[in-house]
């Protein structure tokens, strides 16, 4: 038998390996985070410190004349001379006029390589827009090739990267810089265009609208679906073997990898239904198989998280089933709900490798204006862009993987703010 | 101590029937699976009576009480068996809507149980799910009514549109007893309704239920045998699923018939 000294003593004993064990349990805990966030750190000032170039693309400022004989155009609301119009030739002059001192073929053809291939359509686009620039001139930003790009921001950061330029590129972008005839803008063409095959005219709009498209087609059918499941298993189903059953299932089905979401919708909707591929119809349809199992799970433990008392109050109220969960489950559940909604679109706006099976990996230049129009959406377009040889697409990727992140970002603390705005306390 | 052994053929003393009966239960079983609750309980509950059912914990007195408005439905497992009967019509009749029957037999709740609305929202819940009210003036009337009777229109008529869960306990659960007699049931069951308030607001509710027992049959279950006392007309005496005695209140507390009551209300068990 211990007298009460001798317990005292050796509670006084344990108490120092205690508080070490706690301080032990602490650290490792305070340690876990730190690596956590430092890992978050790295990835975004990696991501931020490659990309943050391609929201500006080199400019070079040009003297154009509008030149209707050049351009072989008498009337401005001819759809026909429009289109077979030569419009490179007013940049061919504008570049000649600026710097006659090349010739030859060779020297030609690099000194039309300043300015990107696109460029004459922009100025096509003008000149419809204000057809009294008609035979005038003004002086216009061209937007400049990615070579030269690539070449100018490199040598603005004082470590020029002049692989893929010639010696006299490199003086006639010297000779722009005195004059200030060259310069990083705002790339519009980012946000404002589709894919392109030149990094330049490259922009994620088409992306953006292919991935809204998609998502708008999976929260418009796994919402429903998945609440009416939840509601259904949770608050009428009967418990026996087979509910047991169908639960197991949706578990399993949270973790099938998404990949075969894929072939199953290539295999159902597109081969069987005859859905159009690549389209985010199809998409959407895919990702809701994939989204589904999300939605039906965090849906139950909302409905779950509803205190039986108040399920006893309305039927003790005489309420039938279905009024109990219309008027009060449902509204005291919808928080949780909607916050696995959007945990479960988040996945789906990220997820890649199902819609590679659906042909949303296609070059798609053009931006998807409906829900059966060929498109690609955010990730897909950074699987692509980071395929692309071009030095350009680089800074590209990164710049893409930002705006995806700033949209999961964004709807992550939508989540959270729907959770403490409408949470309620019992 | 007595015996606390129940006999397999077990009488009930006392005076378990009525002669001007609301509910009529015989020979009532309780089964949840395989294990039986309440043991072949006959008894009667007069009409504006206020009858009090007591016991030690687990003797079935709530499972019975659940049963005279059947929610025990919502329960797996669990099987009514023997007749109850309400107005001599069969709960367990399948023409008797459940619907139907907890308008007529209304419920309070151990823990106040307001729905996260409005004080407004909550009375008047009843009625517009059973279409009581034609018009928002006859919805207006009844909730002031019902808070009225409960005693709670002078504290919360500055505040009708304001979260009924922001009242104190016992506010709450005298807006439950409000919520319950909008839809003007004919009886009233009322499961340990005090058990989760303080005394001063015990009393209040004390007081209500003998101002209600004038126009509602009430049927309380409680764990204070002075409460049993002080606000009911006959006691019944639950022990081990069986119903051992029934009898008037003060009868109960001074001379009770059976040892095991007598055990329980001196204290020698419960």
């Amino acid at each position: 038998m211990n007298n009460s000294a001798e317990n005292l003593r050796r509670i006084q004993k344990s108490l120092k390996k205690r508080y070490f064990v706690e301080r032990c349990f602490l650290w490792s805990g305070r340690a876990a985070i730190t690596l956590g966030l430092l890992a978050v750190l790295v990835l975004f000032v990696d991501i931020t410190s490659k990309g943050y170039g391609a929201f500006r693309s080199t400019e070079i400022l040009l003297d154009i004349h509008y030149d209707a004989d050049a351009l072989g155009i008498d009337n401005l609301h001819d759809e026909k001379q429009l289109a077979f119009a030569d419009w490179d030739v007013l940049l061919k002059n504008a570049l000649r006029e600026q710097f006659p001192d090349a010739s030859g073929r060779k020297e030609r053809k690099q000194l039309y390589g300043l300015v990107s291939n696109g460029a004459g359509f922009d100025l096509k686009e003008r000149l419809i827009a204000n057809p009294k620039l008609l035979n005038t001139s003004e002086k216009v930003w061209i937007i400049a090739d990615d070579d030269i790009d690539t070449y100018y921001k490199s040598w603005l950061s004082g470590d020029p990267y002049a692989e893929r330029m010639s010696e006299k590129q490199i003086q006639w972008i010297e000779v722009l810089d005195e004059q200030g005839a060259i310069a990083l803008k705002f790339s519009k063409n980012l946000f404002t265009r589709g894919d392109s095959r030149e990094p330049e005219q490259a922009g994620i709009w088409g992306a953006v609208m292919g991935s809204l498209f998609t998502l708008a087609i999976t929260f418009c059918l796994s919402f429903p679906i998945g609440v009416a499941a939840a509601i259904y298993l949770e608050e009428f189903a009967p418990r026996n073997r087979l509910t047991d059953f169908i639960e197991v299932n949706i578990n399993n089905l949270a973790a099938v990898p998404s990949i075969i979401f894929g072939l199953l919708g290539l295999a159902i909707f597109i081969n069987f239904f005859h859905v159009p591929r690549s389209a985010p119809l199809v998409g959407g349809l895919v990702l809701t198989l994939m989204t589904l199992p999300t939605i039906i799970i965090t849906s139950r433990a909302a409905i779950k998280s509803v205190p039986p008392s108040i399920r006893e109050a309305a039927l003790g109220m005489g309420a039938s089933r279905h009024q109990v969960v219309m008027h009060h489950v449902l509204p005291l559940s919808m928080p949780g709900m909607l916050t696995g909604a959007i945990i479960g679109m988040a996945q789906a706006l990220g997820e890649t490798a199902p819609l590679l099976m659906i042909g949303m990996v296609a070059f798609i230049v053009d931006i998807p204006q409906g829900f059966t129009d060929p498109a690609t959406v955010l990730p897909v377009q950074i699987f692509l862009w980071a395929d692309s040889p071009e030095r350009a697409f680089v800074e590209k990727t990164s710049a893409a993987i930002m705006v995806l992140l700033s949209f999961l970002i964004v709807m992550n603390m939508t989540a959270v703010w729907i959770r403490k705005r409408l949470e309620r306390r019992w | 101590m007595p015996d606390m052994k129940v006999n397999e053929k077990h009488v009930t003393v006392g005076k378990q029937f009525h002669d001007d009966p609301r509910m009529t239960m015989r020979n009532v079983n309780v089964f949840y699976g395989e294990k039986q609750a309440i043991h072949d309980v006959s008894i009667d509950i007069g009409k504006n009576e206020v009858m009090a059912m007591i016991g030690p914990s687990g003797c079935g007195k709530s499972t019975f009480l659940r049963s005279l408005n059947r929610m025990n439905d919502t329960v797996e497992g669990c099987r009514v068996e023997g007749e109850i009967c309400m107005d001599g019509e069969s709960l367990y009749n399948t023409k008797l809507d459940v619907v139907e029957l907890r308008a007529r037999v209304g419920m309070v709740f151990q823990k106040p149980n307001p729905f996260p609305k409005s004080i407004y929202e909550n009375v008047a819940y009843g009625a517009k799910i059973h279409g009581l009210a034609d018009s928002r003036i006859d919805l207006d009337e009844i909730v002031e009514n019902s808070l009225n009777k409960a005693g709670l229109w002078k504290e919360v008529k500055d505040r009708l549109h304001q979260p009924g869960t922001g009242l104190s306990g016992g506010q709450q659960q005298r807006l439950c007893i409000a919520r319950a007699i909008a839809v003007t049931p004919e009886v009233i069951l009322m499961d340990e309704p005090c058990s989760a308030l303080d005394p001063i607001a015990t009393a209040r509710i004390e007081e209500l239920i003998k101002e209600l027992s004038e126009n509602f049959t009430i049927a309380i279950v409680t764990h204070s045998m002075q409460q049993a006392a002080r606000v009911s007309d006959r006691t019944a005496y639950f022990h081990l699923g069986q119903l051992i005695e029934v009898n008037p209140t003060e009868q109960v507390f001074t001379m009770p018939e059976h040892e095991l009551t007598e055990g329980y209300i001196t204290g020698r068990f419960g």
